[in-house]
This record gives structure tokens, sequence and C-alpha cells, in this order.
């Protein structure tokens, strides 16, 4: 083995191949962070995803880079230039080179993975993927969140989901179920995501959120919007017939006095239909227990 | 001691196994509806699925042999592949594993056709965005049929056609280890095709590839199509699988020492392994998730005490190897062609092995990154991340080896290299955009949506399907014995390769712009870039039209007659005469070299084809 050494026939295309990869690596990161990533800055933890898109992005361009260059300067270089056939140099490994390669491919992943994992451990995404937080009265499901509530000032609202369209309700206004979903901005929420039938997934896009609806479980995602606007929100996992219409494009962050206005007339409208509703609870079963959910 | 008389004389072709076929499923359906708990049928449809592909077997022969072992019954024998020639022999149940290979390969061509007219309906209804062109109903349908139709496709692909051609070829050996379950494995593929597409008569299914419940439990009869298709398709994995593995094991010829096992027969050997113990996995699943839909079971059903969870984790438990038994054969043939016309050694043969193996294993530690949103316990998700991101050392290494065997080569472009080339740019863009879906602050918004589809479509259409074309391309003239043309195979490539990316680039943006999976409507900002990926993905069609009529020219029109090694390769099965002689060697040979020794000074032909008198198998 000994030390790294570099054959002679090898040094032309190593040096040509090296100023090639720097200048259009150095190229092709710059562009690469001029993009705007979704889900943009609505939320805390949306501007956490885009950064770390960014991120990931500025890495693999590299990369790419790297390996499309190698790809395309052997089509160019290394193609046969005589009619007949005639055979390569024989070489059979570098095992320095090998090395060399897993390790710089080991480092890049485990730059990638601490740097995941130290976002995931960040209070904002940490929450934003489900954490144990405040429950409702009781534990959840496979989230973990069998925390018993302490005092918080996170907002707890219910995202119930059913086919094929979702529903909401604000725990901390005695239980009130609504159409659209309205958040106050600058104020935690803590959103408890459950269905009633089959497998949903809430995705507020602009938000930053994803989570899967299932029946009888609670799932638990922390977001914090920080910009009034409106959102998007979707259903993310096929859930049958209708499934590409379960959408609502009404989704709107606002500010805490337009919440508050919003929030009273919906407590006003719910006033009549509250008692066909069952009481507020961590999740749901239709009545009686069939197959089918 | 009386000797039974009895002589079945069945003809054992598959007309008689499908006249056989209807009164099983009639019969089935009669015990279900007899003993049934269910009240729609989903009991008798199942049975009668089984009974008919049963007595679609039998009707093939499948019990001529077990039959004359157990009861000493004269029936229609299954013929020596030596006397087994003509067309006929491709209609019947053969022993000969370079025709089943072709049975496979005209097989899957066939449902290959019918998996993308699927996916250009899919995007036709994607010119508008609602669902004027297809109702709901109907897509949901279509997406459903086009995926599981092309996981057993992708299974089986490379596995199939070429494994089972090829692998006795490249080791020396003369059949399959067990020639029978080799037929079984193929003869249960035209039923699951069958059955799936029978789905079609009852409305479908609702939940595309991945079943899941509640949504698969509450779904119609299509769903029962799904569970028997998909079941039989892992029937085909597993028997397939402790084939390969039996086989390369155990019927090398002389001389062929690990190290000089070619790279292909690692792909195989790698990919049998992840199938044999991946596929019960999904067998368990789908009788778990037939008895919720027929005898009241709630395993699945949170309201009865069951948990979607279960299904979700058995079914990824098997999904993600799954997924890895598609590319590990494709990595197999890259490794392989491209020496050969880089007309240069494997460039690290050990590290290559190495790098499958890697990809072997870690491919069982990684299923729940498919659940980072679904609400599983959350510190589970800095191991799956950890361990998703871990697979691209195992593929770097691969792409090295690859990458290192092309350095300063005398690289002869042939259409086979060309697709190798396309495989290594798309399956670069499919392993980054990987990463992106394993880390999983980003997976929040990329997951379930076009951004992953584009992602699997990039692995398995750009990797797999990109492999197996080179693969066509190398490997057709020895198995049909007349050569494919090379100036529509290079339009071919081209065609391809640019529709191909102009197809699914856009997909990570529409992705990343707000567009879930599997919607029939979706937000009108999306339509222009789903337009261009519609018009592109017709343009995708055409290319698989032009590589139908370059086999459809080449075979019936020009009808060039390959020579035995038309690239000069020096591995084995090059070696032999083309056509193959039916039993492949006159005498078993010796193997003295390895198969990519270019260039190496007095190097020695891979075999001694005289073969030592008494040799045998093994080694």
């Amino acid at each position: 083995m000994g030390a790294f050494r570099i054959d002679e026939a090898d040094r032309p295309h190593l040096v040509r191949l090296l100023v090639i990869w720097i200048v259009l690596s150095a190229i092709g990161v710059l562009a690469v962070l001029q993009i705007h990533y979704p889900p943009y800055d609505q939320t805390v933890q949306g501007q956490d995803q885009s950064r770390t898109l960014a991120l990931l992005t500025a890495l693999a361009t590299p990369v790419f880079i790297a390996v499309v260059m190698m790809v395309l300067y052997s089509a160019v270089f290394f193609r046969r230039t005589t009619p007949e056939l005639v055979d390569g140099p024989p070489m059979l490994g570098n095992t320095p080179v090998q090395i060399a390669w897993v390790a710089i491919s080991a480092i890049v992943v485990l730059f990638l993975a601490v740097v995941g994992i130290a976002t995931l451990a960040s209070s904002n995404v940490a929450h934003a993927v489900g954490q144990p937080g405040r429950a409702i009265g009781q534990a959840g499901g496979q989230t973990g969140s069998g925390t018993p509530g302490g005092a918080g000032s996170e907002m707890q609202v219910q995202v119930i989901a059913q086919q094929w369209y979702f529903t909401y309700r604000y725990a901390d206004y005695g239980g009130v179920e609504t159409t659209h979903l309205y958040l106050p901005v600058d104020r935690p929420v803590e959103l408890h995501i459950t269905s009633i039938d089959i497998i949903h997934s809430f995705w507020a896009y602009q938000l930053g959120v994803k989570a899967d609806a299932n029946p009888g479980v609670d799932n638990i995602f922390h977001v914090t919007p920080q910009k009034t606007g409106s959102f998007q929100v979707r259903c993310a996992e096929l859930c049958g017939l209708w499934h590409g219409n379960m959408a609502d494009s009404e989704g709107q962050v606002v500010s805490q006095s337009a919440f508050d206005i919003w929030i009273a007339q919906q407590q006003k409208d719910f006033e009549v239909i509250s008692k066909a509703v069952p009481s507020y609870a961590p999740y749901y079963f239709p009545e009686p227990l069939i197959k089918g959910g | 001691m009386v000797v039974s008389e009895r002589r079945l004389s069945l003809p054992n072709n598959p007309i008689t196994g499908i006249v056989l076929a209807i009164p099983g499923y009639f019969a089935g359906v009669w015990l279900g509806t007899l003993f049934g708990l269910d009240d729609d049928q989903n009991t008798g449809i199942i049975l009668g699925y089984l009974f008919a592909t049963a007595a679609f077997l039998i009707g093939i022969g499948f019990l001529n042999y077990p039959l004359e072992r157990l009861f000493g019954w004269q029936v229609t024998p299954v013929t020596d592949p030596a006397e087994n020639t003509g067309i006929g022999r491709f209609f019947r149940l053969s022993l000969d594993h370079k025709v089943i290979g072709i049975q496979y390969l005209v097989t899957i061509l066939i449902m290959l056709l019918f998996g993308g007219i699927g996916a250009m309906l899919i995007r036709t209804s994607l010119l508008v965005p609602d669902s004027t062109i297809t109702p709901p109903g109907n897509y949901i349908s279509l997406i459903g049929l086009h995926a599981v139709m092309m996981i057993f496709i992708t299974s089986a692909v490379i596995v199939g056609p070429f494994g089972n051609y090829l692998v006795p070829l490249m080791i020396g050996a003369r059949r399959m280890a067990f020639p029978r379950l080799e037929a079984l494995s193929f003869w249960v593929v035209p039923p699951a095709a069958v059955i799936l597409a029978a789905a079609t008569f009852w409305g479908g299914f609702p939940t595309g590839w991945t079943g899941y419940p509640p949504l698969s439990v509450q779904a119609g009869q299509g769903m029962d199509s799904y569970i028997v298709g998909f079941a039989l398709i892992a029937v085909a994995l597993v028997t397939s699988g402790i084939n390969m593995l039996a086989t390369i094991i155990g019927l090398r010829a002389p001389g062929m020492t690990w190290t000089r096992l070619p790279m292909f027969v690692w792909g195989i050997f790698t990919t049998s392994i992840l199938g044999l113990l991946a596929a019960p996995v999904l067998a368990a699943a789908l009788i778990m998730l037939a008895m919720d839909r027929t005898v009241n079971t709630s395993f699945f059903l949170a309201s009865n005490g069951g948990s979607n969870y279960l299904w979700e984790n058995l079914f990824w438990f098997f999904g993600h190897p799954e997924v890895y038994i598609f590319i590990l054969p494709a990595f197999g043939i890259i490794m392989e062609i491209v020496p050969h016309f880089a007309r240069k050694p494997l460039w690290g043969y050990r590290t290559g092995v190495v790098g499958l193996f890697g990809v072997a294993l870690l491919s069982w530690f990684v299923w729940q990154h498919h659940l980072f949103v679904s609400g599983i316990a959350p510190v589970l998700r800095p191991f799956y991340m950890l361990s998703t991101e871990l697979i691209s050392i195992p593929t770097g290494i691969i792409f090295l080896v690859v990458l290192g065997t092309l350095w300063r080569a005398r690289v002869w472009f042939t259409v086979p290299m060309l697709f190798c080339m396309g495989f290594l740019f798309n399956f670069l863009i499919g392993g980054i955009s990987g990463v992106y879906l394993s880390d999983v602050p980003t997976d929040v918004t990329l997951h379930g949506s076009y951004f992953s589809m584009a992602h699997f479509h990039y692995t398995i259409m750009g990797g797999e399907i990109f492999a197996l074309m080179a693969a066509a391309y190398y490997w057709l003239p020895k198995m049909t014995g007349k050569m494919l043309s090379p100036t529509i195979g290079r339009i071919h490539f081209w065609w391809m390769f640019i529709a191909f990316n102009s197809t699914f680039f856009p997909l990570f943006i529409v992705g990343l712009l707000n567009m879930p999976r599997r919607v029939a409507a979706y937000n009108p900002d999306l339509v222009g870039l789903n337009r261009w990926v519609t018009i592109s993905a017709y343009f995708l069609f055409g290319s698989m039209l032009v590589f139908a009529g370059n086999l459809i020219y080449s075979w019936f029109f020009v009808a060039r007659p390959a020579v035995a090694n038309p690239w000069h390769a020096r591995s084995l099965e090059w070696q032999v005469p083309t056509p193959v002689p039916a039993a492949n060697f006159d005498r078993v040979p010796v193997i003295v070299a390895g198969p990519y020794e270019y260039g190496i000074p007095n190097a020695r032909p891979v075999a001694d084809l005289g073969g030592i008198v008494g040799a045998t198998g093994g080694g």
C-alpha cells in the first residue's frame, strides 16, 4: 500500500477533472442556493424544512456534478479510437482509492445524519414531527403522547379526517367544531390528528405540516405560524373515491384579534348542533362498531 | 401388489389449463357462497381465484410428476429437454431453463404493454386539473392496476427472463437445481396477471399498491384480485429465490470459484436472498388481510381492537427489501456489461460484491422510513433516518466500481453500453432524491407527494428498466439467435433517455409545489407542468414502441443471425454456440480464469469447454 501514489498516466485526467469539478460545483452550489425552497416561511417548522432542503441540495450538487462529469468524461476521453477492438490497461482496483471513496461517502452520510438528528432534536422540528407533548386527557396512539396535560401556552386543535373532508375542533374553546382551519399568528399550536374511518394524511402545505390521520390514534404535530396568510389543506394518503378532492384552500393564519372574532362566531353557530356532536375526546369511533370502521 | 393401470391423458397446455380453470373458479365461488360468513362474496371470489389457479397449473401438467411418483400412474410425460423442440415447447410445461427464460420474457413484455397503457391513461387524465377526463373512481382503479401490474413486472423482469436463461450458462451448469420449481415460478405469473386484470370486472381496487387497511377492508371485490394476485407473485419470488440460491451454490462448474462468479450472478444471488426472506412476510400479511375481509377478523381494524400500523409495518418490512429485489439484478447487469465494453477488468471485483451484499443487508433495517409521518414513536426516527442514509455507502461503492472500470478504458460504444451510462445518470438522480426523503424534516413536506413518485420512477424505470434494456440488447442475440438493429437501438436509447428525463424530472418540482400522489384533481396552477409531463410520457411510450419495433424488425424482417460471440466477450455464456444447445455444454466445463481479465498478459480463456470426462458439478 504505502503512500497515495498517483500514476503518471492518470495525472492529466485528474487535474482536468478536478478543475472542471471545482468550477462547476461552485457555480452549481451558488445557483441552487438562489432557489426559494418550499414550504417557505409561514411557520417556524416550514422554514426549518426549507433550510434543510437548501442544505441537502447544496450538498447534493457537487456529488451529482462529480459523477455525471466522470461518466461524460469517460464517454468522451476513454472512447476507443481504433477500428479494431483493443483491451485497456488491466487495472484490478486500488485499495487506497476505494477506502478514500468509502470514507468520504461515510463522512457525507454521517454529516447529513447528524444535521438531520440535530434539526429533529431542536425544539421546533422535534415537535413538528410529533414528540410527546401535552395530551388531551389520556394516552394517545403511536406518537407516544402519554404525558398528562401540563400548563402550556400551546393552543390545542384537533383535526378530524373522514371520507372526504377535514373538520377541526378547538379544545380551548369548548370543543367547537369548524370546517376551516384558522390559526392565530405567533402562537404555538398543538395539532391532534385523528380519523374516524380510514387512514388519511393531513397536509397543510404552507404550514409545513404533514401527519397521518389514523383511526383510533391521536397523532400530534406542533406548529408555530409566524406570518399571516392563507394556506391549503389536502389529504396526502389515498383514501378512496374522492381523495383528490379532499382539499380546502381556505385555511387562514390571522392576527389574534381577528381569530377571536372568528372563533366567537364559530362558537355561536356551533351552539345549535353541539348536542348532536360527541363530546371532545382524543379520538372517536362511529357507533355501532362495524366492519370497515 | 397391484400397480395402478390408470392413465391420464390430458393434453398438457395452457388451453387445457384455461378449460379447467373456469370450472375451478365457479367451484370456489360455490364453496365460498355455501360456507362464507360475509355477504359480499369475498370468500367465494378468493377461493375461486385460488381454485382456478390450481386447476390451471394441473392443466399445464404440474401434477403429472407427483402422481406418477406417488401412485405409479402413467400420465402424459413431461418431455425431455433434448426432444422438446419447435415453437410448441414455449406453450407447454418445460423444464428447460432456456425455454422458461423465453416464456418469461414474452409474458412480461405483454404485461409491460398493459402496465404502460395504464400509465398513458393516467397521464391523459392529468391533462386537466379536475376529474373530467376520467371519473375519480376509474382514476384510482387505474393507478392501482398500473402500480400493481408494474410491481409484478419489476419483481421478475430481470430474474425471470435473464436470470433463468443465463445463470446456468454463466456458472457452467446444464440446468437449474429445481427445474420444476423454476417452471412453477413462471407459470404462476400469467394467472397472477389475469387475476389482477380481473379486478376491472369488480370496479378495480382503491388502494394503490400499498393496500393500506382499513380502506382495503372497506373496498369492493376488486381488492380480492390484489390479494390473490400479489400472493401468487410472492410464491414466484420464494420459489425462484430458493432455486437460484441452490443453483448458484450447488451447481457451479469445477473451477467456478466465488471470486470468478460473474457480477450478474452475484446480483441474482443477493436479490434471491431478499426475495426468499421478504415474500413470506407479504404472504402472511395478505392472508391476514383476506381474513379481515372474509371471516370478520380485525387484525387491522382499530374500531375492533386491531391496528392499521400492523399492516403498514408488515407491508413495508416486505416492501423495502422488495425495491432492492428490483435493483440488485440491475446493479449486477451494469457491473457485468461495463467491463466487457470498457475492455478492462472490473475495477474492484471484491469491493463490488461487498457493495451488493451491503445493500442487501441494510435493506432490512430501513422500512420505517415509509412511516415517518404516520405517527410512529418519535424515538425511532433518528435510527431509520441514519440506516436509510447509510445505504448510499454501498450504492456509492457500485458507482465507484463502474467508474473505476471506465477509467482509461477503451470504451466500445454499443447500445448496451449506452443504456449502462443512461442507468448511471438516472439512478444517480434517483439515489440523491432518496436522501431528501430519508431526512425526516424534509420528508414531512415530500412524503406522499409527486416528489416521492418521481424518486421511485427514477430508481425503478430509470434504473431497473434501463438496465433491462442494456441486458436485452446485450443478451438477446444469445437467447434468440438474432442480432438487434444497432441503429434502431441508438434511436431507441436517445429517445427513451430524453423522454424519460423530460417526463419524470418535472415531477420532482410538481411534488415540491404541493401535488400529492394518486389524485385525479389537483391545483390548477400546476396544469402547465402536468401537460408537459403528459406529452413527454406519450413520447416515452413511443420509445417503448421503438423497442418493440426493433424486436419485430430484427427478428422477423431482417433476421440477421447472431454469431456465437458478437461482443468478443470473455465470459462463459458467450463461449457456447448460438443457438445454445439443449444441454448447454457438451461436457461440464472446467473454469480456469475469471470473466473480466481483459488486457492481462497471457490471460487464459475463461474455461476449458472440452471438460474432463466424468467431471461433475459443484465447486
